[in-house]
């Protein structure tokens, strides 16, 4: 019976397998075909099915009407992502180290409401956001600036920086700050010294979300910017002419999932709560 | 010399209700009392971490009770075995000292020097998490006592140990703390042979308030009210609604109660304590036996007379099937008195009760 269950479950992690990754040889197969390769059917393996073209990444590399450099897209893609996630992250902290440590009171309101309020932040639709951002950039003269995207992450991602933050802090426990006041840490000190360094997996696992959802968004990057700023979604879209070219959109999208790809094999480690394993007994 | 005046807080499950008491320096004090009595406000409230609603805390006749929480000179323990889990044991210990303005090299010498005394000396570089349960509590002892704070506060740092490390730990702790001879110690337990083991003098809590203090032998034989009875007691003490009539004490109409060498009230109602070694097999009252239960060395058996429930202890193991009638004698010399309002009013002919 075991032998059964064993071989179905391989069976299914197999199949699952091919299904997740598929698309992924797909588009690396595609990224090295040309046009005449991409329009004679259904070809996967280079050399055997179709001759391997670098046209799809060459293009990437360059401007006029043979491609578009995705370099400057590129770096403006990770300045606002980092800025923002970074900002996110250290803003939503301590925000979230205070809604579980101190009890806010202000007429109704109270902790709970507090962090609900960010949360909702994430429940509206983006069109609704997206009128009034648009109207608040353009009065600061930030629209289609990097600073302008920054600021509008930065009050994208904190709801989920807080969230996370939020619910971990909540899983230490509060002695843990307490003993650090006993034993000559100031409630400041207790947070940097104490609960900061034991917060690592929880710090990860919010950067990670910043990261994916900043680095991932389109919608906001499209309606924000027009000439001067371009992130990378938005110019993946612009590929996108009469003709498709394929071969360009698969390197494209390969080379934009590859910096989060590198990020979570780096921080998958840290994605655990087990060091607080022994904080309380 | 710790001095707390009318210490009263609020806004909690359990409150503190105006305690006050004069803690010497170089003595253990053991502070007893079920759980919600107010035995771990009463800890927070001292270290601060507890707001006062009145009150006032003076060491060494000054003033600390708006002091920061650092400030204050103590030290605690908690329950819970918490260490810092990122920290080695060693860094654990040396933390406070740290904080204190030592450099890195003394504070790990020193830190090193209060493991070795727990006995911790050769774990020095593993996390608090590779240590067994006992083991991470002596970390936070170490660490409680390695600055010599003037107050030392341990909040029932064996409650969570099993059996086995409970007694060891109980039969080295007076060894570990020896050489704090100028702190307050504070200890407090729910255990009344932990308290009264441990302690130079025991406190009694209930309520929130202190309810007792003395000497644990004074206050185990002489309890000046029901409710210290029923606190200090284990096995627990029974309580008998009785009454006195023309100088003779009764269980209840038609029950006679053992009174030989007692001096009686006057007529009237009293709660009449039977601890479970006032009662032994063999005698003239009759009872049913309701439960049996096997302690270690001794067997604790609860019985239904026809005036109330007591229970009674006998050495050694013995079979006590449930449902059966026994017969026990009691023992007068055993038996204290209370009043309706909770006094202790057993007095004795050769003596004050």
């Amino acid at each position: 019976m075991n032998k059964f269950y064993h071989t179905l479950k391989t069976i299914f992690l197999l199949g699952w397998s091919i299904f997740v990754v598929f698309p992924f040889l797909w588009a690396l197969s595609t990224s090295f075909k040309d046009a005449n390769a991409i329009t004679s059917g259904a070809t996967y393996i280079p050399w055997v099915d179709f001759e391997p073209s670098t046209q799809g990444w060459t293009s990437l590399f360059t401007t006029g009407s043979q491609g578009i450099n995705i370099i400057g897209p590129f770096i403006d893609s990770a300045a606002v992502t980092l800025i923002a996630s970074l900002v996110s992250l250290i803003l939503g902290t301590l925000a979230a180290y205070g809604l579980s440590r101190f009890e806010y009171r202000l007429g109704f309101v109270k902790n709970s409401d507090i962090t609900f309020f960010f949360i909702s932040q994430r429940i509206m639709p983006p069109i609704v956001l997206a009128i009034p951002f648009f109207l608040m950039l353009k009065e600061l003269g930030a629209l289609d600036t990097i600073f302008g995207l920054v600021l509008v992450y930065i009050a994208l991602l904190l709801p989920i920086a807080v969230w996370v933050m939020t619910d971990f802090f909540s899983g230490i426990p509060k002695e843990l700050d307490e003993m650090a006041m006993t034993d000559g840490c100031s409630p400041i000190g207790a947070f940097f010294r104490v609960v900061l360094p034991n917060s690592l997996p929880g710090l990860v696992v919010a950067g990670m979300f910043c990261l994916i959802f900043g680095w991932n968004d389109f919608f906001f990057a499209f309606t924000l910017t027009f000439t001067e700023t371009q992130l990378l979604p938005v110019s993946i879209v612009s590929l996108n002419s009469s003709v498709t070219p394929w071969w360009s959109l698969s390197a494209f999208a390969l080379i934009s999932v590859a910096p989060l790809a590198c990020v979570a094999v780096i921080v998958e480690r840290y994605m655990s709560r087990g060091t607080m394993s022994g904080a309380i007994r | 010399m710790l001095q707390i005046d009318h210490l009263t807080t609020a806004a909690a499950k359990v409150t503190l209700d105006d305690v006050s008491f004069l803690f010497e320096a170089g003595k253990i004090y053991t502070i007893l009392g079920r759980t919600g009595a107010g035995k771990t406000e009463l800890l927070r409230a001292l270290m601060g971490l507890n707001p006062l609603t009145v009150g006032t805390i003076k060491l060494d006749e000054e003033d600390i009770t708006e002091r920061p929480i650092r400030a204050r000179n103590m030290s605690l323990v908690y329950q819970q075995f918490i260490n810092y889990p990122h920290l080695s044991v060693l860094d654990n210990v040396a933390f406070p000292l740290r904080r204190q303005g030592k450099d890195k090299v003394e504070a790990q010498a020193l830190a090193g020097q209060m493991l070795t005394t727990v006995g911790l000396g050769e774990f020095l570089q593993r996390r608090p998490a590779q240590l067994s349960g006992g083991q991470q509590q002596r970390v936070a002892l170490a660490r409680a006592m390695v600055k010599q704070s003037r107050i030392l506060m341990l909040d029932e740092p064996l409650a969570n140990l099993d059996y086995k490390l409970r007694e060891q730990l109980r039969e080295e702790f007076p060894r570990l703390v020896a050489d704090n001879v100028e702190s307050v110690i504070l200890y407090t337990t729910t255990e009344p042979r932990e308290a009264m083991e441990l302690g130079n003098t025991m406190i009694v809590m209930h309520g929130g308030r202190v309810i007792a203090s003395g000497a644990p032998a004074d206050l185990f034989a002489h309890p000046p009210t029901k409710d210290t009875a029923s606190v200090i007691s284990d096995p627990p003490i029974s309580f008998i609604s009785g009454f006195v009539r023309n100088n003779s004490l009764y269980f209840s109409e038609g029950h006679l109660a053992p009174s030989i060498g007692l001096l009686l009230p006057a007529d009237g109602p009293v709660t009449i304590a039977l601890r479970p070694d006032a009662i032994e097999p063999d005698g003239a009252f009759n009872a049913q036996i309701g439960l049996s239960e096997f302690s270690g060395s001794q067997t604790i058996i609860h019985l239904d007379f026809d005036f109330g429930r007591a229970i009674m202890m006998v050495d050694g193991i013995e079979a006590f099937a449930a449902g059966n009638d026994i017969n026990v004698s009691i023992r007068s010399e055993h038996i204290m008195l209370f009043a309706p309002d909770g006094g202790n009013i057993t007095l004795r002919n050769n003596q004050n009760g």
